[in-house]
């Protein structure tokens, strides 16, 4: 289908069973239809360890991200698919670590700005931070990028975690 | 399952379970599950399950030549019965071979489980010998499948294959076997329940929606059915309700290539195929029709040409199982999801519940037009004594078997549209066709399977000189199992299809579209044990099918047709329904890039 309309970006939440190649059927499904992924996060999310939810930040027109939704319907291990954007209100985090390494003047800073943002500090040595933040996508860029003055070594992302505001689950 | 069978499940139970190997589990419960034929081929990570089958004589193994074909027929088997097919290859190379036969099955939703050997779990990613990642490979051109990591796992995957294969949209299954969990015992405990965990598709359509598609309907002027293979899929029931339906309403109605035989090809209110190669008036009745009722079909692109210029004016309603088959290539403003069968028999029953016939405006005026262009004549073609016209070889075909009810497979190319154009189908399960793949080689092994299946009826390939060479080997399957399939070979000594694309769209350049150096066909059948014949001479044309007919075994028929033959009507690259080309008229190349990189 050719792209009509405005491209959109959708939080859609999964619920697969937790079995083997689950996770590269979903994959597979969206690299074999050209679908895009701004990011994906998987695990199991219940006691037993036989469900796992998937996150997914895609982006689309309208009929493109029905069409998404349909096919991720489709797959057999599938269980249920939601579209949080559109259902409603949701919450959504993305978490990073992030490694600063330096002395002196810029080490305090890093740790200040690390305050400001809520981060943790999860490990220190004499010369380096590791800082925990969680946020949205924009929050942890800010700070990635304040911490590229400072320092900055390496980070790692998860992409969102999601889910509907309220007392409803899906 | 019956209930003595119900009653010996249940005390069986009760005792302690068998401890049975791995692959005579596998072929415990493909009985239970009412197996009755494996197509297959053997190799070093089958052969666990290839002794259990030596050692019975309940499921009866037809030994292919090569994997592809095994999967082909498997589906010939299931589109002409109406049961999964069923198909057993090797590791590696087996499991590969299979890969375009379980895509083709994918592609045209037909329910087929296929169970391939894999090496043994422990040398699983070591490459090891025969070794390929069968799941990874099959994962996108099947429906679900299945890595067997435990033998007492065996019932439980194998009849949930089997659900998935036919429950929901149908399409293939793969179980991947590794050789060591054939060959390990454990207790064998097949599951009562046949279903799968949490996979439930939506059959039952709701009533509001299938209300107002019928409404919809009851107030059109100029309503048109357009029906797909999923009536077919629904079973004959769902055939005999389109029927019900059309005629209550009186709404014509066209077919995909899929669809046909669903609606009866002889009855006045049938239109045709449509599509590229669909005919006059079906295609301007889509074009021109106030309301569509699409169901069991998918807005595929051979069906509607240019997409912006494709219905333009209809209220579009779609009823179709699979949810994403809604809103994928066309918006339609009612969706419905559903089983086809389902749908109509809830269509029927409200057009006389809610008396929708009553308020019905006259169709008159929309019938004198579809008259009119039927006085188009799409399908004639100007007929020579010199040469075979190839479509005067499946009319006169057509005439000479329809009253004994065959079953007709095809190949891909000219030979095929024709077949689709010429042989009317008047009741599902008798035409058998790759119609999303367009796999050629697929009609030879189609028919073993569909004659396999039916050992009296008459099974025809309509053929192809060119796609008859994608598989031939299976003259030997067909030899051993003294199998009467009748092969129509329509020799035109080249592609044809890609000929008249090239003709059409390339400058008449033939680039590597000739079938050089063909075989003698005839000869070919007689190496084989097979009766072969051959035909040039328009006016020996009725006797030689005749002779076809009445051979009582399987023939392969070399019949000579026109060579440079068009294959016509034909919606052109980028073109709309309604700017369909005739013989004769002058073929414009392609608008732009875009148009030709459509087709
Ligand atoms: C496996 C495969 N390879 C290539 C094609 C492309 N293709 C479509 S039709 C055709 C020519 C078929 O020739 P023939 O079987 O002689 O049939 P005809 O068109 O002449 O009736 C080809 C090469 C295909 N459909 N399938
Ligand atoms: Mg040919």
């Amino acid at each position: 289908m050719k792209e009509i309309g405005t491209i959109a970006c959708h939080t859609i939440s999964v619920i697969v069973d937790n079995e083997a190649g689950v996770l590269a059927r979903v994959i597979g499904l969206f690299s074999g239809r050209g679908y895009n992924i701004e990011s994906l996060t998987v695990a199991a999310v219940d006691q037993t360890g036989e469900r796992s939810r998937i996150t997914i930040v895609t982006s689309g027109t309208r009929m493109v991200i029905e069409q998404i939704k349909a096919q991720l319907d489709r797959l057999v291990p599938v269980h249920k698919v939601g579209d949080l954007t559109i259902d409603g209100r949701f919450v959504s985090r993305d978490m990073a670590l992030v490694k600063v390494a330096g002395t002196g003047e810029k080490r305090v800073e890093a740790l200040r700005l690390a305050d400001t943002f809520r981060a943790r500090t999860i490990d220190a040595s004499a010369n380096s931070f590791v800082f925990e933040l969680t946020g949205s996508a924009d929050k942890l860029d800010a700070f990635v990028e304040l911490m590229s003055e400072l320092g900055l070594v390496e980070v790692a992302r998860t992409g969102a975690v999601a889910l509907a505001r309220g007392p409803g689950g899906l | 399952m019956t209930a003595t069978e119900t009653k010996a499940r249940a005390s069986e139970a009760a005792a302690a379970p068998p401890i049975l190997s791995g692959a005579a589990m596998i072929i415990r419960a493909l009985t239970e599950l009412g197996v009755e034929v494996v197509f297959g081929y053997p190799g070093g990570a089958v052969l666990p399950i290839y002794d259990e089958i030596f050692k019975q004589d309940g499921i009866r193994h037809i030994l292919v030549r090569h994997e592809q074909a095994a999967v082909h027929a498997a589906e010939g088997y299931a589109r002409a019965t109406g049961k999964p097919g069923v198909v057993l290859v090797t590791s590696g190379p087996g499991a590969t071979n299979a890969v375009t036969g379980l895509t083709d099955a994918m592609l045209d939703s037909i329910p087929v489980v296929c169970l391939t050997g894999q090496v043994a779990r422990h040398l699983i990613g070591n490459d090891a010998f025969q070794e390929a990642d069968t799941v990874g490979i099959t994962r996108p051109c099947t429906k679900h499948n299945y890595l067997v990591k435990e033998t007492s796992d065996l019932p439980k995957i194998i009849s949930e294959a089997f659900y998935v294969a036919t429950n929901g949209r149908p399409g293939p299954v793969v179980v991947d076997l590794p050789k060591d969990v054939q060959i390990e015992k454990a207790p064998y405990v097949m599951p009562g329940q046949r279903e799968h965990r949490t996979y439930r598709p939506q059959v039952h359509c709701d009533d509001k929606a299938i209300r107002e598609a019928a409404r919809l309907l009851a107030a059109a002027e100029r309503p048109i059915i357009y029906s797909g293979g999923g009536v077919i899929n629904a079973g004959p029931e769902a055939s005999d309700l389109l029927t019900e339906f059309a005629r209550i309403t009186g709404i014509p109605v066209t077919s995909t290539l899929m669809g046909l035989g669903a609606y009866p090809a002889s009855d006045k209110q049938f239109l045709g195929m449509l599509g590229m190669h669909g005919t006059w008036e079906a295609n301007h009745a889509m074009h021109d029709c106030d309301v569509m009722l699409a169901i069991g079909a998918r807005f595929d692109d051979r069906v509607t040409g240019r997409i912006d210029a494709f219905s333009p004016g209809s209220k579009k309603i779609q009823v179709d199982i699979d949810l994403s088959s809604i809103n994928k290539n066309v918006a339609v403003d009612l969706p419905v999801i559903g089983d086809a069968c389902n749908a109509l028999a809830q269509l029927v029953a409200i057009w006389h519940e809610e008396k929708l016939g009553q308020g019905q405006p006259s169709l008159d005026t929309w019938w004198q037009q579809i008259e009119h262009w039927r006085t188009k004549d799409c399908l004639a073609y100007e007929d020579s004594t010199e040469v075979i016209m190839p479509q005067k070889s499946l009319e006169r075909l057509f005439a000479l078997v329809k009253d004994k009810d065959p079953i007709i497979s095809t190949e891909v190319g000219q030979h095929q549209m024709w077949a689709a154009q010429f042989l009317g189908f008047d009741k599902p399960n008798r035409w058998l066709t790759s119609g999303g793949l367009g796999t050629m080689g697929y009609g030879l092994p189609a028919a073993v399977g569909a004659q396999i299946a039916h050992p009296d009826r008459l099974v025809i390939d309509v053929s192809g000189e060119a796609s008859f060479q994608m598989n031939l080997q299976e003259l030997g399957t067909i030899a051993q199992y003294k199998l009467p399939v009748k092969v129509f070979i329509m020799n035109n000594e080249y592609m044809g299809m890609v000929r008249q694309w090239q003709d059409l769209t390339y400058d008449g350049r033939r680039s590597e579209s000739y079938s050089e150096t063909l075989p003698d066909f005839v000869k070919l059948a007689e190496a084989y044990g097979i009766k072969g014949m051959h035909v040039e001479d328009p006016a020996k044309l009725d006797a030689a099918i005749q002779e076809m007919i009445d051979h009582d075994g399987p023939v392969i028929m070399d019949c000579r047709v026109a060579k440079i033959e068009n294959c016509f009507p034909m919606v052109p690259a980028g073109a709309a329904h309604n700017e369909m080309l005739l013989p004769g008229d002058v073929v414009g190349k392609p608008k732009d890039d875009e148009a030709l990189a459509v087709v």
